[in-house]
């Protein structure tokens, strides 16, 4: 196991005020005739970082793709319940699918910046919600957004080399600062160390930890070490369903269902 | 277990010389031998396939280039040509059509027998003479007199083109050691080509007349001036059209078209189309757009609509198989900032394909630029001498330009079916060196 001394479990306690920023209620997704989630219900606090653990096509990364619709890309794909984002749901009708994905950034499991220079990337949010009215304005969010992502230090003075020449750590880093250049409310990340090496790994579950000050973080990882440091609550998933949700510790210390007890000592997954 | 005791293919002798492991390791080192033969082999097959096809392509290059080269320069004479009044402009009205119709032609041989020394009172002389001389030796003249009038009245030294007989003994494709019967230039002539040419009066100069004129039935004067522009018309007309719609039409059917029944026949379709014989868009664009529309037979801008026909599956399949290359992490990227599905369209996906895009264009754009068949169909294996105004006006394009050259049996118009299909192949060099340079500049920008 590798150890992070910059984090365990005993010293980042839950927000005791965390406020519920994601709720979702008996949500079932359907590939064609194959239901990949079973009426899943979660309430997922504002301000702090909720992980989802669990095997391979578990169905995890398709919950997380329906918290910001990207499921909507997949003519196949069918979301039926309800997921409710700050008393709104995010699957009424009248809700623009665009705006909501201004709320609700996202980090990719492949660092996948787009193939301009470092700037543009992180230009790109704000330039196209017209949230910014000047280049000085632009430049301010370009800025800070790095800074928050933790990457202003290094690329300060070639932010106009690709962001495709960055190293992998680095490329991750750029697409969260390019996510939360829009301002978000809630941050997905769909397993974002897990083409990275375990260096890099530690720099981004760092700054997830800085982040969650101001964010609702939502990661879905493959490592229960990577939930067991960075979250303050922890959702299991099993073959579509949620198993069982609650504070990081005690999921990973005494949970109630056995297939968690399972999964988490290694007996299968 | 008996494979722990086989050795690494290459560790040599097996330790123990019986045994199960011994005989397997035999197996594989034959096999291995056979493998690496095969390889070899394979590689053999390659590079022989590639010299093979080198070799043709030197030979078609070598035969094409030294049959053409000639076709670039064009003997000529420099006279010294006497303006006569009495010949140009007996009236003295200098009117339009008296200059344009005065017999320039009698001044040109005039001048050619004073420069010989020839009598020109003597009239088997002067057809001589004459023989000499291109039939259209007028038209340069009467351009120098209407250029300047004032020329009228005094000698000025003008360059007019020999014949073409003259310019075969020039190029040497006529060989002068054969009797005179047979080599079509009289001992006569010959004797006053050579000296003509012993004074720099005869000489090959650079035949700007190839690139500039129009059809003519004399090689010496014949061009591909107005098949470029001909050409030039039908391209602008399949950029215009053809790009647009095919990136708009690949566009829709990959990223926006619901995958069905009907999207699917519609693929089939352009796949097939692709395919289709060019012959039949010819055919097909005589029946729409000539006699159902009622659009002028032999207009380039007909030849433009079939060639747009033509070119589209090629730019559709090549921007689909462009934008389809495009990673989806780009579009979930973009997306997953907000971008709308136009958005991540129009600054992702497309500007990414664009080098494939560009490529797909350019080799759609070159395979019409080089296509006759279709336009026999439509009538533009016309003689056209005149530069076409509009696209609607006669016109023929380069390849029939060739093409027509090609069924001439005179020694000028075989150097010029070259010459002008290297001029084709350097104008179809030059659009894929563009396509070139522009992938290269994207691929440098992204």
């Amino acid at each position: 196991m590798l150890k992070m001394p910059m984090l365990d479990v005993q010293s980042s306690p839950v927000d005791v005020r965390a406020e519920t920023k994601v709720v979702a209620q008996g949500v079932n997704v359907f590939y064609g005739a194959k239901q990949a989630l079973q009426s899943v219900s979660v309430n997922i606090p504002d301000r702090a970082v909720m992980a989802f653990i669990g095997p391979s096509g578990c169905g995890k990364s398709t919950f997380l793709r329906c918290i910001n619709r990207m499921n909507d890309t997949i003519p196949i794909a069918k979301v039926t319940g309800k997921i409710i984002i700050d008393n709104q749901d995010i699957y009424d009708p009248s809700l623009d699918v665009v705006q909501l994905r201004a709320r609700v950034g996202m980090v990719f499991q492949k660092p996948n910046p787009f193939p301009k220079s470092i700037y543009e990337n992180v230009a790109y949010g704000p330039r196209i919600h017209g949230l910014c009215h000047s280049k000085a304005d632009l430049d301010d969010v370009v800025q800070s957004s790095l800074e928050k992502a933790g990457l202003w230090k290094e690329v300060k003075d070639r932010q106009d080399e690709p962001g495709t020449g960055l190293s992998g750590g680095q490329q991750q880093r750029l697409c969260i600062a390019r996510a939360i250049a829009v301002n978000p409310e809630v941050i997905l990340m769909d397993e974002p160390c897990s083409a990275l090496d375990p260096i890099a790994t530690a720099r981004i579950e760092e700054l997830i930890d800085e982040l969650r000050k101001n964010y609702c973080i939502i990661i879905v990882t493959h490592s229960m070490q990577q939930a067991a440091r960075v979250s303050q609550r922890t959702a299991f998933f099993h073959l579509g369903e949620l198993v069982e949700e609650g504070v990081t510790s005690e999921i990973f210390t005494s949970p109630k269902e056995k297939r968690t007890q399972d999964y988490i000592t290694g007996r299968f997954g | 277990m008996a494979v722990e005791t086989v050795p690494g293919p290459f560790s040599g002798p097996t330790a123990g010389p019986s045994g199960p492991g011994a005989a397997a390791s035999a197996a594989i080192k034959k096999s291995i031998k056979q493998r690496y033969a095969a390889e070899r082999r394979f590689r053999m097959y390659g590079v022989a396939a590639i010299l093979f096809g080198l070799t043709f392509l030197a030979v078609l290059f070598a035969s094409i280039v030294s049959t053409g080269y000639t076709a670039f320069v064009q003997s000529s004479f420099e006279l010294n040509v006497p303006l006569d009044r009495a010949v140009i402009d007996p009236d003295g009205k200098r009117d339009q059509t008296a200059l344009m119709t005065a017999d320039y032609t009698l001044l040109a041989k005039k001048a050619l027998a004073s420069a010989v020394g020839a009598d020109p009172a003597n009239k088997v002389q002067m057809r001589e003479i004459g023989g000499l001389l291109s039939r259209d030796v007028d038209t340069e003249i009467r351009k120098a007199v209407l250029a300047d009038p004032v020329l009228i009245g005094k000698t000025v030294p003008i360059w007019v083109l020999a014949s073409g007989r003259v310019d075969s003994l020039m190029k040497g494709q006529l060989d002068r050691n054969l009797p005179a019967q047979t080599r079509k230039i009289s001992d006569q002539q010959l004797a006053w080509i050579d000296k003509l040419t012993a004074s720099g009066a005869l000489a090959k100069r650079f035949n700007t007349g190839l690139f500039t004129n129009g059809a003519s039935s004399n090689p010496e004067t014949a061009g591909i001036g107005v098949a470029m522009v001909g050409s030039l018309f039908m391209m602008v007309t399949v950029l215009l059209l053809a790009v647009p719609l095919g990136v708009a039409a690949a566009v829709y059917l990959q990223e926006f078209a619901r995958k069905n029944f009907w999207t699917d026949l519609i693929e089939v379709n352009i796949n097939n189309l692709a395919a289709v014989p060019s012959i039949v868009f010819g055919l097909l664009g005589l029946a729409i757009f000539i006699n159902f529309a009622g659009l002028p037979r032999s207009a380039s801008i007909v030849g433009g609509l079939v060639l747009t026909l033509m070119t589209l599956p090629t730019i559709i399949i090549a921007t689909r198989a462009a934008i389809g290359a495009v990673p989806p992490s780009i579009r979930e990227a973009a997306l997953g900032v907000g971008a709308s599905k136009m958005q991540t369209i129009t600054h992702h996906v497309v500007p990414l394909a664009m080098p494939g895009i560009l490529t797909g264009t350019i080799i759609g754009l070159a395979k019409a630029l080089g296509e006759t068949a279709p336009l026999l169909m439509i009538g533009m294996v016309a003689f056209v001498v005149e530069y076409p105004t509009s696209p609607l006006a006669p016109s023929t394009a380069l390849p029939v330009q060739i093409y027509m050259w090609a069924t001439s049996a005179e020694r000028g118009f075989v150097e010029r079916t070259a010459g002008a299909t290297i001029i084709l192949l350097a104008v179809l060099i030059c659009m894929n060196l563009v396509a070139v340079i522009l992938r290269r500049k994207y691929e440098r920008r992204w």
